[in-house]
């Protein structure tokens, strides 16, 4: 069961329910589009996978490969494989992209044993080219200062250097200019592989242009109301979420 | 006084173990004048410095404690319940091989010889109140430079040592500086000839062993005209039950074109008080910079000085304070500026984690007559909780024109989200949070030397690895 596996979940904050009872299985190797009108509770699911302590999960279950994730620490699903690109980056000011993540990936070694450093900037070099950066940007501290489109990119980075089994990306096309988004587009996808399964959270049928999902769900109101094919985003686009939302009368499908 | 205790108490944190004791010298408990000429008498002082050591104890017992400005926990310590000098009675050791084997095991363990034989032009190792060890590369010896223990300085460089002694702190300048011109031991004598450059570090190490004990070292360093010299020290002492003092006088000359840097990491247990008096005097041309980080002790109150008494004088500090659960770290820096073009530069970082609480004190005193003069002073505070916390009061006096100084003062706060996001890369709680402060400290640790730089993450990182969770 290769898989990332979310049960009838209900996210709470304080008195109010966000999500109410989602169902999504990404299996590795496929990318799941996740689209929604704002507020439908698209970041919330991210951040509640991530293991963010300020949401309470009232019901539901979430299996990482079969194991239960909601009762590890956020630490400890990063290093199972979790990757979250944060739809709004954290600023990490005087720490340097390089040693960010090379800390991050000496976490993930055993105890006593150092991370390559010959290795690692050589992949890191790799990605930065592949992400088409600078390599002068891995001395910048994280997120300090970075323009929008900087700050996507580096989350994308960051996912290319942490290899993980599931990514779930928030919005990382959103404030790219066309260029950003294709070369981002493009690191995307060359990491597709039959280890990484990919949710994707976007706004804009545009990205799913070039990174082209296997599934496609529309979340309303924290639920899907509709999975489909690719070409439920081209649907979605053309008849907008009231269409979407009407199939919701409908038995949960996934 | 012998203790039975043969095992050796060992704690998780490097500095946090003891050996027996095993002093022959002991000025008992308490202070008084019959303390003070036993100090004198076991240190075989000339009758100046006896007296000297009268007149600053009538002082110290004249001042009242500085509560009205500083910390109330001052009156925590009982000056009655202390012991003032403890020694072994010898003279200090040229080679490891001939210090006694628990003390000699105490550096060991701290890793003081390893870094002699790496980087070190010379080592002294304190342990109480007298140097146990001694010794300067033979290269460096040869050059003319002296690097001894204090009573060796007062000893065998009576000339020099009278010369400079309390010229730069006097005796009345505080109630602790009083209390250490009465009872000082220990600390270094350097003298360095005029052009010599040391190249590498000398070092000193001051080793608390003994529970209610004060530790009063004192140490004078005179770079002669166009001399340079690197000066560090290195403090720990295992935890007590009772409250321990430091209380050390530094005094630094820079002669015309010399150049002093002294770099202190104090790493006191968290029931030392650790309250310490440092002023340089830098001549024409001369710099004397100070890197001080305090990462231990209950209440640290510490104001590194300068006096820029020559023309084009520069005076600095860089300074990180780090105050954890139950702790004050009261740190600060002063310049007085004494001549034309003189510059001085202040860069203050605090942390404050938990319910603990970073000062800072500034002076920067800049009088009328003077021109061209220049500070720059940045102080900046992370507070890592919500209950934690810090104080800024810089006082900034500068008159006349043509002076230029610059100020500025942030205060900022490791979120939960910034934690969050490090943690959803893979780093612990503690990781995170330790990867934070040295990215705020990150720009002022590039400015130190290499191997104070890595012993100063290390430290960071076993300071917040305790704090959290
Ligand atoms: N920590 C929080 N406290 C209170 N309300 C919250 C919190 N987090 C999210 N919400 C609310 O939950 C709802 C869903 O928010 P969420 O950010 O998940 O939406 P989204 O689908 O990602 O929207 P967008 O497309 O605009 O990014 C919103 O109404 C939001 O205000
Ligand atoms: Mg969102």
């Amino acid at each position: 069961m290769k898989e990332l596996n979310i049960e009838n979940l209900h996210i709470t904050v304080g008195e109010q329910e966000i999500v109410r009872g989602l169902t999504l299985r990404v299996p590795r190797g496929e990318v799941h589009a996740l689209m929604g009108p704002n507020g439908s509770g698209k970041s919330t699911l991210a951040k509640v996978l991530a293991g963010h302590p300020d949401y309470q999960v009232s019901a539901g279950k979430v299996l990482i490969d079969g194991e239960n994730l909601l009762e590890l620490e956020p630490d400890e699903r990063a290093r199972r494989g979790l990757f979250m690109a944060f739809q709004y980056p954290s600023e990490i000011p005087g720490v340097t992209i390089a040693n960010f993540l090379r800390a991050a990936l000496q976490s993930r070694l055993p105890e006593g044993k150092e991370l390559e450093a010959t290795d690692y900037y050589a992949k890191l070099y790799e990605k930065i080219e592949l992400l088409g950066m600078d390599r002068s940007f891995t001395s910048r501290a994280v997120n300090e200062g970075f323009s929008g489109g900087e700050k996507k990119r580096t989350e994308i980075l960051q996912l290319a250097m942490l290899e993980p089994k599931y990514a779930v990306l928030d919005e990382t096309d959103s404030g790219l200019d066309i260029d950003a988004l294709k070369t981002v587009a493009h690191g995307v996808n060359s990491l597709r592989c039959p280890d990484l399964g990919i949710l994707l959270i976007t706004h804009y049928q545009r990205l799913l242009n070039y990174i082209i999902p296997d599934h496609v769900h529309v979340m309303v109101a924290g639920r899907i109301v509709r999975s489909g094919r690719k070409e439920l985003a081209l649907e979605l686009e053309e008849r907008g979420y009231d269409w979407a939302r009407e199939g919701s009368a409908e038995p949960a499908f996934r | 006084m012998k203790t039975e205790t043969s095992a050796v108490n060992i704690d998780r944190s490097k500095g946090d173990f003891f050996y027996p004791e095993a002093h022959v010298r002991d000025a008992g408990i308490g202070l008084s004048e019959k303390t003070v000429h036993y100090i004198a008498d076991v240190k075989e002082d000339p009758d100046w410095v006896r007296e000297y050591r009268l007149r600053g104890l009538k002082t110290f017992l004249e001042k009242p404690l500085p509560t009205h400005w500083a910390s109330k926990d001052l009156e925590a310590i009982d000056f009655n319940k202390i012991r003032y000098y403890l020694s072994p009675g010898t003279e200090p050791k040229r080679s490891w091989e001939e210090v006694p084997d628990d003390i000699k095991r105490t550096f060991e363990r701290l890793g003081i010889p390893e870094q002699e034989r790496k980087f070190l032009a010379g080592v002294e190792a304190q342990f109480d109140s007298e140097a146990v060890y001694s010794n300067i590369k033979k290269a460096v010896g040869e050059q003319g430079v002296i690097f001894v223990g204090s009573r060796e300085g007062l000893k065998n460089y009576p000339e020099i040592f009278r010369k400079w002694f309390g010229k730069v702190i006097p005796i009345a300048d505080n109630k602790f500086s009083a209390l250490n011109s009465a009872v000082f031991s220990g600390g270094s004598f350097i003298y360095v000839p005029p052009g010599v450059k040391v190249k590498h570090p000398l070092q000193a190490y001051f080793r608390i062993n003994a529970e209610n004990f004060g530790q009063f070292e004192r140490t004078l360093i005179i770079a002669d005209e166009g001399s340079e010299v690197t000066y560090m020290e290195g403090c720990t002492a295992p935890k007590f039950n009772t409250p321990t003092l430091h209380s050390a006088v530094v005094e630094l000359i820079a002669l015309k074109g010399a150049k002093i840097q002294y770099i202190t990491v104090q790493n006191w247990a968290s029931n030392v008080f650790n309250l310490v008096t440092k002023r340089g005097l830098a001549q024409e041309n001369a710099e004397v910079k100070w890197i001080d980080c305090n990462i231990g002790s209950r209440l640290t109150m510490k104001y590194p000085s300068v006096i820029m008494k020559g023309r084009k004088a520069r005076g600095e500090v860089l300074s990180i304070a780090l105050a954890n659960d139950g702790q004050h770290q009261d740190t600060g820096a002063k310049m007085i500026h004494a001549a034309d073009e003189t510059t001085s530069n202040i860069v203050s970082k605090s942390i404050s984690i938990g319910k603990g609480r970073a000062t800072y004190r500034g002076l920067v005193h800049v009088p009328k007559h003077l021109k061209h003069c220049k500070n720059n002073t940045e102080c900046d505070a992370l507070l890592i909780n919500a209950t934690s916390r810090t104080d800024t009061y810089p006082a900034i006096t500068v008159r006349g024109t043509g002076n230029a100084v610059q100020h500025e003062a942030s205060v900022s706060q490791v979120s939960a989200e910034q934690i969050f996001y490090m943690q959803q890369r893979g780093l612990t709680e503690a990781q995170a949070m330790s990867l934070s402060v040295n990215g705020f400290v990150n720009d002022l640790v590039r400015q130190f030397p290499m191997e104070y730089s890595v012993e100063l993450k290390r430290l960071i990182e076993l300071e917040m690895e305790g704090s959290v969770g």
